[in-house]
């Protein structure tokens, strides 16, 4: 899709600038950038390589280590199923069946409406509600067949708040206003 | 009965609806124990915590005092690390301290960087926790605003910064090394120890502490409380509490706050009060003591407290707090595989004995499992389990004498833990449930139609 937007290039500049070391803001800038677009894009990568001073092949080699960062464009709600130890022994393969049902799609595909993608997730730390599902990384707790079909129901109706389009992570940003490091911090010695 | 009442230390506050906000917070103590630390000298902070001896709450159980004091005089800048990468199998309990009291984390963050002389704070949180980072974001501008974080705070000298930092989905990024290898904007690699031991070569190569939350959220109790009432808690040689998720066929699943090395695995599974009992009535057949990575205990081991020096010798460890129930109805070959598997996907794949070996541990269970199982297959999973975790897998039969709490470190051809964890729950099923792999594989199809696996 696209390079960055004005705005979001402001950001971008904000978040690197909380960092000692412009690299480390790659993970951060690749969120906002799979938030702009609702996945990680060619362009977007590349534009995020010329932000911190580096190449577009070390953005895409760190950004495809990690599991939330979609190099194709993906549902609006990705509908995540956990299936580690605790949800698989209440129940969480006999659901993802079912989801796969609902759904009508296999694991890791994305409905022909563009709005779902059914995932297999692992551990979600959720496991005293187990079985646990997240859509676009937000909890769903001891989750039966029927209420996975109100979940996708709500969804589809637009009437599920809380939930927003997948890339959105945190809808707060960090904006510190009294940072020592905006203030001309020159001594990084002890105090 | 060994389950007491107790001053919840790290828990306090999650019966309270606006303990997340600045002001539900102050109006319960909060930052008091910053204000006590900024009153002190930073090398009597570091003297108060370690007289505590918080045992590492991530998986380790390194005391955190003893981690700061391996910093020298000399080498600044340095950076205080927060682990909130929580991804072990069926631990659930940073999460839910940053969601319901992310000020408290912020400020034993704060105190740790003011007995630490660190200038900077990162808080890693795992990039699944989209509420936690929005309650710790909100804590953060909140707290800048109110001169609790920045320049000079609370009419001292003295500075910090506190960065949130968002994870992207990669459990072996709670290992402290690849986590500051991913802040650095780089695959979540482990690097070796030695000689990166982070206290002398972390973040950007430079002194780093890096702490568990839970860890970290002690810190404020114990600056207030001193150092003396938290070792009032809990065993001779484990103070304070953990924070325990109980998961799986139990009755009552939850996080609960628990005194170290005197309540048993008993109390956490039946107390009615805490697990309540195995559900439907149920028996017992096998429960993980500590996170995916801690070899299975059994009936026999429930009367053991949760202590370290007693948990490691019986062969297991307490790990990150994670206790998982299986009761007699669950297929012991499916749920190896499912932790086999956990470990075989999250295999970052710096060393070859990892990424190869827990592929082919999963496949040779996966094809068990589907009824195509071999005879050989139980000697092949043994073997490929020995090229990662060499000799016999830590068990009861260590060698006397052997290291307290073993079996940390296990014994390992990998840099870091993720790839001796994978043999804890294979050889934990195969020892005790040789019997059931057994009965699948004989039920399954001859081995010449799968010549080609």
């Amino acid at each position: 899709m696209a390079r960055l937007t004005p705005e979001n290039l402001g950001t971008a500049q904000a978040i690197i600038a909380r960092y000692p070391r412009p690299r480390s803001a790659l993970v951060p800038l690749c969120h906002l950038a799979q938030e702009q677009d609702g996945y990680l894009s060619e362009d977007a990568m590349e534009h995020i390589a010329e932000l911190l001073g580096t190449t577009p092949a070390e953005v895409y080699g760190t950004a495809s280590f990690y599991e939330m960062f979609k190099l194709h464009p993906v549902g609006k709600y990705l509908v995540g199923v956990c299936t580690n130890i605790s949800c698989m022994l209440n129940g969480a393969y006999e659901l993802v069946a079912h989801a796969e049902q609902k759904l009508g799609v296999k694991l890791g595909g994305t409905t022909p409406d563009g709005l779902f993608t059914l995932e297999e997730m692992e551990c979600l730390a959720a496991c005293t509600i187990a079985p646990c599902v997240q859509v676009n990384y937000r909890y769903e707790g001891n989750v039966t067949p029927s209420d996975f079909d109100s979940l996708v129901d709500s969804l589809r109706a637009g009437t599920k708040h809380g939930v927003p389009p997948h890339g959105t992570l945190s809808t707060v940003r960090q904006m510190p206003t009294n940072r020592w490091a905006d203030s001309g911090r020159q001594e990084l010695h002890a105090p | 009965m060994t389950v007491r009442e107790i001053p919840r230390i790290v828990s306090a506050r999650w019966d309270t609806d606006d303990a997340h906000t600045l002001r539900g917070y102050l109006a319960t103590g909060g930052y008091e124990g910053l204000r006590k630390a900024l009153s002190m000298a930073p090398a009597d902070v570091v003297a108060e915590v370690t007289g505590a001896t918080v045992q590492g709450r991530g998986g380790a159980g390194f005391p955190a005092g003893n981690k700061w004091k391996f910093l020298d005089d000399k080498g600044f800048p340095r950076w205080i690390v927060v682990n909130g990468d929580e991804s072990e199998p069926g631990t659930y309990k940073d999460r839910i301290i940053m969601e319901r009291d992310p000020h408290m984390v912020i400020e034993g963050a704060l105190i740790t960087a003011y007995a630490c002389k660190a200038s900077q704070v990162f808080l890693y949180v795992r990039g699944e926790m989209a509420l936690a980072q929005e309650r710790i974001a909100t804590a953060l501008n909140d707290a800048y605003a109110a001169d609790y974080i920045g320049k000079k705070i609370l009419d001292t000298e003295w500075s910090v910064d506190v960065t949130l930092h968002w994870g992207a989905g990669a459990y072996i990024v709670g290992d402290e090394t690849a986590l500051l290898e991913s802040l650095e904007g780089n695959r979540g690699m482990p690097r070796p120890k030695p000689p990166f031991f982070p206290a002398a070569l972390g973040l950007y190569l430079q002194p780093t502490i890096v702490n568990n939350v839970e860890t970290l959220s002690n810190v404020p109790w114990i600056m207030v409380n001193g150092a003396e009432a938290f070792a009032a808690i809990g065993s001779e040689k484990s103070n304070g509490t953990r924070l325990i998720a109980v998961s799986g066929h139990v009755n009552r699943p939850g996080t609960y706050e628990v005194e170290c090395g005197v309540v048993t695995f008993r109390d956490l599974l039946y107390d009615a009060s805490l697990g309540g009992g195995i559900r439907g009535g149920r028996d017992l057949k096998a429960f993980i003591p500590g996170g995916g990575s801690s070899p299975w205990f059994f009936e026999e081991h429930l009367d053991l407290p949760l202590e370290a020096s007693v948990v490691g010798p019986a062969g297991s460890m307490l790990g990150s707090g994670a206790v998982v129930a299986m009761d007699d109805t669950t297929d012991m070959v499916r749920a190896c595989w499912r932790l086999v598997r956990f470990y075989a996907k999250e295999s970052c794949g710096k060393c070859t004995p990892c990424r190869e070996g827990t592929a082919w541990l999963e496949t040779i269970l996966a094809r068990i499992l589907d009824g195509h199982g071999r005879p050989e297959d139980l000697a092949l999973l043994v073997d490929v389990g020995d090229n990662i975790s060499p000799g016999p897998f830590p068990g009861p039969s260590i060698e006397p004498g052997g290291a307290p709490f073993a079996p940390f470190p296990y014994k390992k051809t990998t840099i870091c833990d993720l790839g001796p964890s994978v043999v804890s729950p294979l050889m934990s099923a195969l020892r005790r449930f040789r019997h059931e792999f057994e009965a699948y594989i004989a039920s399954g199809v001859g081995p010449e139609v799968i010549a080609s696996a």
